[in-house]
């Protein structure tokens, strides 16, 4: 069976002014599928979390969602369209109410009310603190209002990057958990982790990035520590 | 009892007034972190906008107020986000500011040129003029009650707009976070957008409302709207109820002064000090006091990408420079007329006091709107020392207004950024509305700057003025270089880039901005004391200090060769306006214009120049030729085969359309080199063969064409000369852009940049 991949990259080079970050990254997401994008620091992959969302404009190569070509469309339009992005740190707005950043969630075509509905009844401790500053919230449940946004909205396709940063294993292992639960509903994933192992547990595939390239993919379960600490590691 | 009342009515709807025109600068502060100067101006415009549809045209009231308030107003709003405010994000808190001055100085010429002052037109009428109702025994105009309902109506809608709407809480998300508000599919630049919208709104209706009271004037419209920003600091740029609160108190404080100031017992003066400026200054006052008491700003630690970079001057292009710059006035000074020479040396002063910039602004990034004070302060105390003008006294001014700079830098060293900048507004303020008008100053409205007496030379006739200027500016530039050079520059570039780095290193923040404030106080009150005439306390005051800063900026403020160019530029400026009555109207938003390029261009022009030079630079065979041809061409005027004016377009046309480009034409091919050649020997033998103080009968022709010859000529040489492949040189940048990042590559730029693996 071959279907479209839902997300695709085709030989994609992006950086910073001068600096060149990704040399020619090719990746693809099946429908469905829980890909984890791994690779040491420097590696490329929160810069292949910028081309995705639109954030960062590759300077050659393409970015195709869905089968169309959507090379350099705004992260604003790709957000409204279904793709729901959640970048490193805390994806909240600190000054804003839980409430508020709910609203901020309704760019993508969902009422403000179905969308209160389903976090508070997915995480009842929002509900509780929804008159409260997002800032004002600890680190978990900060990422828990964050990834609401990605459970409420019912995107096509979630990005997820480093979202165990500066988290207690706990709690990272509670937020995974419902990463799997949007999985389980077809949502495609792309999880970013720098530690391998809090994600291969739940991720379909595996893409291993480092300087810029992808070193090596395939089946999260077939990626042994001794490739792991290779890579990271160097030969 | 009676009275306080009245006061109070009147003390609220002043405070109506500024509540509206802060509460604008708060929302368009807190969206797009661009502190908006020109926000009072706005409010000017729109008055005359309201005056220009309401009283001359005759159109009814609520016609001319939607027009202005919700059609006008939002979209001069939007087209200054759009096309100004846009291309600044990333550049430095310097020259956003800058930006903002730029289109001060732009509106207020541009009112200035739709507008002229006219004693014959028609009344800015009050709303329901003549109509009033009794409060308390008291006759309240229904314009003071309309004023005072408008901020009422102000601060429910805005609360309704930033809290209940999502375009509101999108305003404040961008504030946040704006990558995260495009992540959750916000638009942020349309949020902008509205924000500068609803604030111009903001703006104009506080100028219509204004202009009832005030009449029709320019600056007390634009000046008013300073008083509004101590209500914005008082609610720390970002808290609309605190702003209102801090309106209200501002209003009232002026009303009650007002009536404690008529009483019997009120003192006129203070230990022979009259106080009769301080109403004008109270809010600035208060503005600095809100400055200083507001909690301390944490120090940021994190990324900071400036789109700036600055090399370090060399000794040899400093000392060149400053010889050269020497030897050409020494040339030219000769051929001016008396009166060009005064203007010229005008630009010189105004040269020096934005050099005085160049180590605070540029160098330590510490922002100050008050340059010309320290100006102002240097030629009262040259004026006042005994020794009528020799170099101890001069030494002495300097040194006295170097310790008042550090003085009044010490209570704002907790200061950075935009506060520190609004804290040397109120300063500038203060000094000229209590120091510069009492009589131990500028007894009689001017004071007379004694002429700098060097020993064994007489300086006495405007060139040798002109020449001593272009002494002094080389030797400040030369003290300038030498700080950048030293130790202190390093720590002053240090404090601009990370003063949370410099602190861990454990450099005394306090003792660098100290420095920095002394420096340039010095240098201004150099400048000030060199003047050698008759001074104003005008020339000194606060709105003369924007463009100076402004030029700096547009010039590039970190260099001492962009401070000339600043300089010469605002001087350039007013002489292009006194020649070319044709272009005058140009000339008064000139600055404006070139100002709000700087989006686009934030280094300065001196630096773009630069690069066209750098070529140039890089071949000594190639500077001798470009030098070799200059004194050609000064030899062909000198030997009078030339006329003046030929002279002077040829020169022109040699050192900016030929020398940048005799690079190129070296390394062209030979037919290109053969065309690219002859194009330019065209463009110099019409500019040097024909007598241009004949063939053309005004200055102002005369500079247009020069403009056009440098344009046909430099541009037209350039496309030919440089279609040839330039010589290629391998820059560790380049790589990974055109050919990808070796092994070894990859190693160098993670030991650069501190990746371990």
């Amino acid at each position: 069976m071959s279907v479209s991949p839902i997300l695709e990259l085709r030989n994609v080079r992006a950086g910073y002014g001068s600096i060149n970050v990704l040399h020619g990254v090719n990746l693809s997401i099946a429908r469905g599928e829980v890909v984890a994008l791994l690779g040491p620091n420097g590696a490329g992959k929160s810069t292949t979390i910028k081309v995705i969302s639109g954030l960062l404009r590759p300077s050659a190569g393409h970015l195709i969602v869905a089968g169309r070509d959507v090379t350099g469309a705004s992260a604003s339009a790709l957000a409204r369209a279904g793709l729901c992005t959640i970048p490193e740190g805390r994806g909240v707005f600190p000054n804003l109410t839980v409430r508020e950043n709910l609203l901020m969630a309704t760019f993508s075509g969902q009422k403000l009310g179905d969308i209160e509905d389903k976090t508070y009844a997915r995480f009842p401790r929002l509900g509780e603190r929804r008159t409260q500053l997002a800032g004002t919230m600890s680190g978990g449940e900060q990422q828990m209002l964050s990834l609401a946004r990605a459970l409420a909205t019912d995107p096509v396709i979630l990005l997820l990057d480093e979202l165990s940063m500066g988290l207690a294993p706990l709690i990272v292992a509670e937020l995974y958990a419902q990463v799997a639960t949007i999985a389980t509903e077809g949502v495609s994933v792309l999880v970013v982790e720098q530690f391998a192992r809090t994600v291969l547990g739940v991720a379909d595939t595996a893409v291993l990035l480092a300087h810029g390239t992808v070193r090596m993919s395939g089946k999260a379960s077939e990626i042994s520590d001794d490739v792991l600490a290779g890579a990271y590691l160097g030969p | 009892m009676q009275q306080l009342l009245t006061f109070t009515i009147i003390g609220l709807s002043t405070g109506a007034i500024y509540a509206v025109v802060a509460s604008g600068l708060v929302v368009t502060y807190t969206t797009s972190g661009i502190f908006n100067l020109a926000h009072g101006a706005t409010g000017m415009l729109s008055a005359f906008t309201y005056w220009q549809i309401r009283f001359d045209w005759d159109l009814p009231a609520p016609v001319a107020l939607f027009i202005t308030l919700f059609v006008l107003c939002p979209l001069f709003g939007i087209a200054t986000e759009r096309f100004v405010m846009r291309g600044l994000q990333g550049t430095t808190e310097v020259v956003r500011l800058s930006v903002t001055v730029a289109l001060f100085a732009f509106m207020i010429g541009l009112a200035n040129w739709i507008w002229p002052n006219d004693a014959s037109r028609e009344a800015f009428l009050k709303f329901f003029e003549g109509n009033s109702i009794s409060v308390g025994g008291f006759n309240v105009s229904w314009h003071r009650l309309i004023t005072f309902g408008c901020a009422v109506v102000v601060a429910i809608i805005l609360r309704i707009v930033l809290y209940k709407t999502r375009m509101g809480v999108a305003m404040r998300a961008v504030v946040d976070d704006r990558n995260l508000t495009e992540l959750n599919g916000g638009r942020p630049d349309r949020v902008s957008m509205f924000a500068w919208g609803i604030s111009a709104s903001l703006a104009g209706l506080a100028g219509i409302l204004l202009a009832g009271d005030q009449q029709l004037n320019i600056e007390p419209l634009v000046l008013l709207v300073i008083n509004a920003y101590a209500a914005a600091i008082i609610g720390r740029l970002k808290s609309l109820p605190l702003t209102f609160l801090g309106a209200g108190l501002l209003g009232l404080l002026d009303a009650y002064y007002l009536m404690v100031s008529d009483e019997d017992w009120f003192p006129q003066s203070v230990f022979g000090f009259s106080l009769s400026g301080v109403r004008a200054a109270l809010p600035t006052m208060v503005l600095f006091i809100a400055l200083l008491v507001r909690p301390q700003s944490r120090l940021r630690v994190g990324t900071t990408k400036l789109r700036e970079a600055n090399d370090v001057p060399e000794w040899r292009t400093a000392i060149l420079g400053a010889i050269s710059l020497v030897a050409v006035i020494v040339g030219i000074s000769g051929m001016l007329t008396r009166s060009n020479t005064l203007l010229l040396l005008n630009g010189f002063t105004f040269a020096m006091v934005t050099l005085s910039l160049v180590p605070l602004t540029g160098y330590a990034g510490q922002m100050s709107l008050a340059p010309l004070t320290f100006a102002g302060l240097g030629a009262i105390a040259m004026s006042k020392l005994p020794g009528n003008g020799n170099l101890i006294s001069l030494a002495a001014a300097i040194a006295i207004v170097a310790i008042v700079g550090a003085i009044v830098a010490l209570p704002a060293l907790r200061l950075s950024g935009i506060y520190l900048a609004l804290a040397t507004a109120a300063f500038a303020v203060m000094v000229s509305k209590i120091v510069f008008n009492q009589r131990q100053t500028f007894q009689t409205g001017n004071i007379t700057v004694p002429v700098l007496r060097v020993p064994f030379i007489t300086i006495d006739s405007p060139r040798a003025r002109l020449i001593l200027a272009s002494v002094c500016f080389s030797l400040l530039g030369l003290i300038v270089v030498a700080v950048r050079r030293s130790r202190l520059g390093r720590r002053l570039v240090a404090l601009k880039d990370s003063p949370v780095a410099a602190a861990t290193l454990g450099m005394s923040l306090t003792r660098t901005k100290l420095a920095a404030f002394a420096i340039s106080a010095g240098i201004a009150a150099c400048a000030g004391a060199l003047a050698g005439d008759k001074v104003s306390p005008q020339q000194y005051d606060f709105t003369q200090s924007l463009p100076i800063v402004l030029l700096a900026v547009v010039g590039g403020v970190s260099s001492v060769a962009g401070a000339l160019f600043g300089g010469l530029l605002l001087g350039g400026n007013s002489v292009l306006a006194t020649i070319v009555p044709t272009v005058k109207n140009l000339t008064k938003i000139g600055p404006g214009t070139v100002g709000i390029t700087l989006g686009r261009n934030p280094q300065g022009a001196a630096a773009q120049i630069g690069d066209a030079f750098r070529p140039l630079t890089e071949q000594p065979r190639l500077i001798a030729i470009a030098a070799a041809g200059s004194i050609g061409v000064w030899a062909l005027d000198a030997t009078e085969i030339i006329s003046h004016w030929s002279f002077f377009v040829a020169s022109v046309v040699w050192i900016l359309a030929v020398s940048p480009n005799l690079a190129a034409l070296m390394s062209a091919g030979s037919r290109r080199r053969l065309v690219a050649g002859v194009w330019l020997a065209i463009g110099m033998a019409i500019a040097a063969g024909i007598d241009w103080s004949t063939a053309l009968d005004a200055t102002g022709k005369r500079i247009i064409l020069t403009i056009g010859l440098v344009a046909l000529f430099g541009v037209g040489a350039q496309r030919v000369a440089e279609n040839a492949p330039r010589v290629h040189v391998a820059s560790p940048d380049l790589a990974g852009l055109d050919a990808n990042f070796s092994r070894e590559d990859i190693e160098l730029a993670e030991q650069k940049i501190g990746v371990v693996l």
